[in-house]
């Protein structure tokens, strides 16, 4: 099956394909046959893991040369190691109970089928980038998942917010994608070619000087940071939620954002051979893991604290990968690596499930704000309690799937202070922020008896799927659990597995314990409310405003960047106005004005010679026509005096010296000479005719 | 020979000024007839002096005179309908196929 792996990748392509040229109109024919397709695709990504299992992670490649330059070769290929495999299965399975629930949740859209269409088109995007084999073949599979990012961020595109915002973050992350772009350059001239094994090789061989390296780590990063939504690049993904609320779980929550730490965790060897690079990863991610999780503390937008939620979870992967980059570079030991691609996937799961849940929360009352909701328990059971369960697992409680693999995260900043005490500070916010969360949302009285009338539980095709996640947010972080000597540890790994330790308790005690206080002050201030957030608030007010604004970054980039690039295209909209189109004006007139000229010429002088030719042969025969004059003895002398005139030269009476031109002229002359007189003799036998009709 | 060809030179001459200058058609006819007379002599010359052997000349001289005789027939038939049109046989007044 492993060698048919391509097909995982091409069955939604040919759903996308279905749809748009047969199935456009049958909405429940287009939505059933894409759901087949990718539960097809989920069943071979399984077997192509077990599979994988079942050869010990040794990686799997086939590709097919389809360029070939002197220097520079491109490659369309597949490759499925351990990694591939499990970004495949998280993928698909995500996908699968998306796009089931979506059938409930787009229920009476009036473009049903094409939200599957987009959905199956990104689900072929995201595969094929999840299989490529080469830098330039995920190149082209990330710009995919952007663009199907860009139409799904903007299916309601009727709304100003939502066209807004996909505009937003489609420009934002072609800002990352340049780097990634400048990045690839950097490869291909320094070891031409795109292929990770061969790249690498190079790198280990020394193809890249230190310097241009680590630029080449740092631009590729760029990238990642653009579609991860990372420290600078972040204000995109919260807007990004004016999209349906599956797209948010599947595309903005669970996979394409995790492209990111895919792509730097899939080019770990150039980090490995970049410390200076490896520390710029891990510091973005910290910075973003803590300004988001922060920001998250004071939203009110269900799907926005998920948004800054999702940006602070990405962080911490990204942060993970780079401290092992960096650690392994000084040749300390580090479980980073592992960290964060068991993150990727737990965190794949539960943040799937947190979205889809809002989804059903906000397909119950209809609004986004958690201030409307409350005591929505009772209304929706299945969905408060898979909402709670995936909630544990962010916060990191036994024996959830986020404890596993947030712990693991914990252990790699351990040879740093800094980042070890920050990132229990963010374990702390998180698990606080997810229980203000439920508990304003679940719990308490109803803020809004209205809203809270209407509301009610979502059909059950939107619940299953809640359950299904639900499960495996509780479980699918057991694969990775400390006291497995054959875990995700011993599956996934850069070029060494780490050395098993066997189970840290006293780290998984403080992170318990962390995660378990981040909630019971959540409980003491939005349950008991026996601590008021609003004195917090006030004391804290500068700070608050700071956080509840986002940092003021887009109001920043909007002043740094965004004002003055419309000034210069104003700018250059008069320059073009002015100076352009006057130069182009300028060249019509002057294309008038020659053409004017040409016209006069034409007119007098082109015209002017045919038509003079016309009027002299018309003059000539004015002149010549008078010889015809119609009497049979005047042509009788012509003829008589011309056989003389020949029988005068054949007899060599006359000489010929004088050349052709002149007899011609002689003989010109004659005629006029003969016309003459032919008009004299008629003028008279006219008269002669005119007093023989008076008699 | 000389004279003969003399005389048929002048009788030529005669004839050509005849057709040139005749005001009346049957003159200018009359004329014609001189010219073919004059080529009649000139082929009858020729046959006696030069191609004594042959009948040639003789014969083609005696054609000459049928031709002329038909031609004498149709041109006077011509100058008959020319008098019914225009109550005169000047050959100016049948100049009509000029310009």
């Amino acid at each position: 099956m492993t060698e048919h792996s391509y097909l995982i990748c091409l069955l939604p392509a040919f759903s996308f394909v279905m749809i748009v040229f047969f199935l456009r109109w049958k909405e429940k024919v287009a939505a059933g046959f894409s759901i087949a397709m990718i539960l097809a695709s989920w069943v071979m990504s399984v077997i192509v893991l077990i599979e994988t299992l079942a050869r010990h992670g040794h990686a799997y490649e086939a590709f097919y040369n389809f360029l070939t330059f002197p220097g520079l070769n491109f490659q369309i290929g597949i490759l499925v190691d351990p990694l591939t495999a499990v970004m495949l299965v998280v993928v698909t399975t995500v996908g699968s109970c998306v796009q089931i629930y979506s059938v409930g949740y787009m229920h009476g859209d009036p473009r049903f089928s094409r939200f599957f269409s987009y959905l199956s088109l990104f689900l072929f995007s995201m595969l094929g980038l999840v299989l490529a084999n080469n830098f330039f073949m995920i190149f082209i599979f990330w710009e995919l998942v952007g663009l199907t990012s860009y139409l799904l961020i903007g299916f309601w595109f009727e709304k100003k917010s939502a066209a807004d915002a996909c505009k937003k973050a489609f420009l934002t992350t072609r800002t990352g994608d340049l780097g990634f772009l400048v990045g690839l350059f950097l490869i291909a001239v320094y070891c031409g070619t795109f292929n990770y094994g061969e790249v690498f090789d190079k790198i280990a061989m020394g193809a890249m000087s230190t310097g241009v390296l680590t630029a080449a780590a740092i631009f590729i990063f760029a990238g990642a940071v653009g579609k991860s939504a990372q420290f600078p690049l972040h204000v995109w993904l919260p807007d990004a939620m004016e999209g349906p609320t599956p797209v948010s779980a599947l595309i903005h929550a669970a996979t394409m954002v995790a492209a990111g730490v895919y792509l730097v965790a899939r080019s770990m060897s150039m980090f490995v051979a970049s410390a200076d690079g490896s520390m710029v990863v891990a510091i973005i991610g910290l910075v973003t893991s803590f300004m988001a999780a922060t920001i998250a503390l004071t939203q009110f937008d269900i799907k926005r604290v998920l948004a800054y939620s999702t940006i602070s979870q990405l962080g911490y992967m990204i942060m993970a990968l780079g401290l092992y980059g960096y650690d392994t570079a000084h040749g300390q030991h580090s479980v980073g690596y592992y960290a964060g691609t068991f993150h990727l996937m737990t965190h794949a799961f539960f943040k799937g499930l947190l979205f889809l849940g809002a989804g059903s929360v906000i397909h119950g009352v209809h609004t986004n704000d958690i201030r409307e909701m409350g005591g929505l328990y009772n209304k929706m059971k299945t969905t408060a309690i898979t909402f709670m369960i995936a909630s544990f697992s962010i916060a990191g409680i036994f024996p959830f799937a986020g404890l596993w693999s947030k712990d693991e995260i914990v252990a790699a900043t351990l040879h740093h202070p800094v980042f070890l005490i920050l990132t229990l500070a963010i374990a702390f916010m998180t698990a606080f922020y997810m229980w203000r969360l439920c508990f304003l949302t679940f719990t308490g009285e109803p803020r809004d008896q209205h809203r809270y009338d209407h509301a009610h539980e979502s059909p059950r095709v939107m619940t299953w799927p809640l359950v299904f996640l639900a499960f495996l947010a509780v479980t699918a972080g057991w694969v990775g659990l400390p006291w497995l000597h054959h875990g995700f540890s011993s599956f996934v790994f850069h070029e060494a597995p780490p050395e098993h330790h066997g189970p840290s308790y006293a780290l998984m005690i403080i992170s318990l314990t962390v995660g378990l206080s981040g909630i019971g002050l959540a409980y003491l201030m939005y349950y008991k409310k026996s601590l008021s957030p609003d004195v917090l608030v006030n004391k804290f007010r500068p700070i608050y405003n700071l956080l509840y604004n986002k940092y003021y970054f887009d109001e920043l980039y909007n002043v740094v960047i965004i004002r003055p690039l419309l000034s210069f295209a104003n700018f250059m909209w008069k320059f073009d106005a002015n100076v352009i189109d006057g130069l182009v004006n300028l060249i019509a007139w002057l294309t008038v004005l020659w053409a004017d000229v040409k016209q006069w010429f034409d007119k007098w002088i082109i015209d002017g010679a045919v038509n003079g030719a016309g009027w002299i042969v018309r003059q000539t025969g004015e002149g010549l026509k008078y010889v015809q004059n119609g009497k049979a003895q005047f042509y009788t002398l012509f003829i008589s005096i011309i056989i003389v005139f020949i029988g005068l030269i054949k007899y060599e009476l006359i000489y010929l010296a004088w050349g052709w031109p002149i007899m011609t002229i002689i003989f010109v002359i004659g005629v006029l000479l003969l016309t003459f007189v032919s008009r004299s003799t008629r003028q008279g036998t006219n008269r002669e005719i005119a007093q023989e009709d008076k008699v | 020979m000389f004279y003969y060809l003399a005389l048929a030179a002048i009788l030529f001459s005669i004839g050509m000024f005849g057709v040139l200058t005749r005001r009346n058609t049957i003159g200018i006819l009359m004329s014609l007839e001189l010219m073919f007379n004059a080529a009649n002599i000139n082929f009858v010359a020729f046959n006696r002096y030069i191609i004594t052997e042959s009948m040639a000349g003789q014969l083609f001289a005696i054609f000459i005179i049928v031709v002329a005789a038909a031609e004498a027939t149709v041109g006077l038939a011509i100058v008959l309908l020319v008098y019914r049109n225009w109550k005169g046989i000047d050959s100016d007044n049948y100049s009509v196929m000029k310009w």
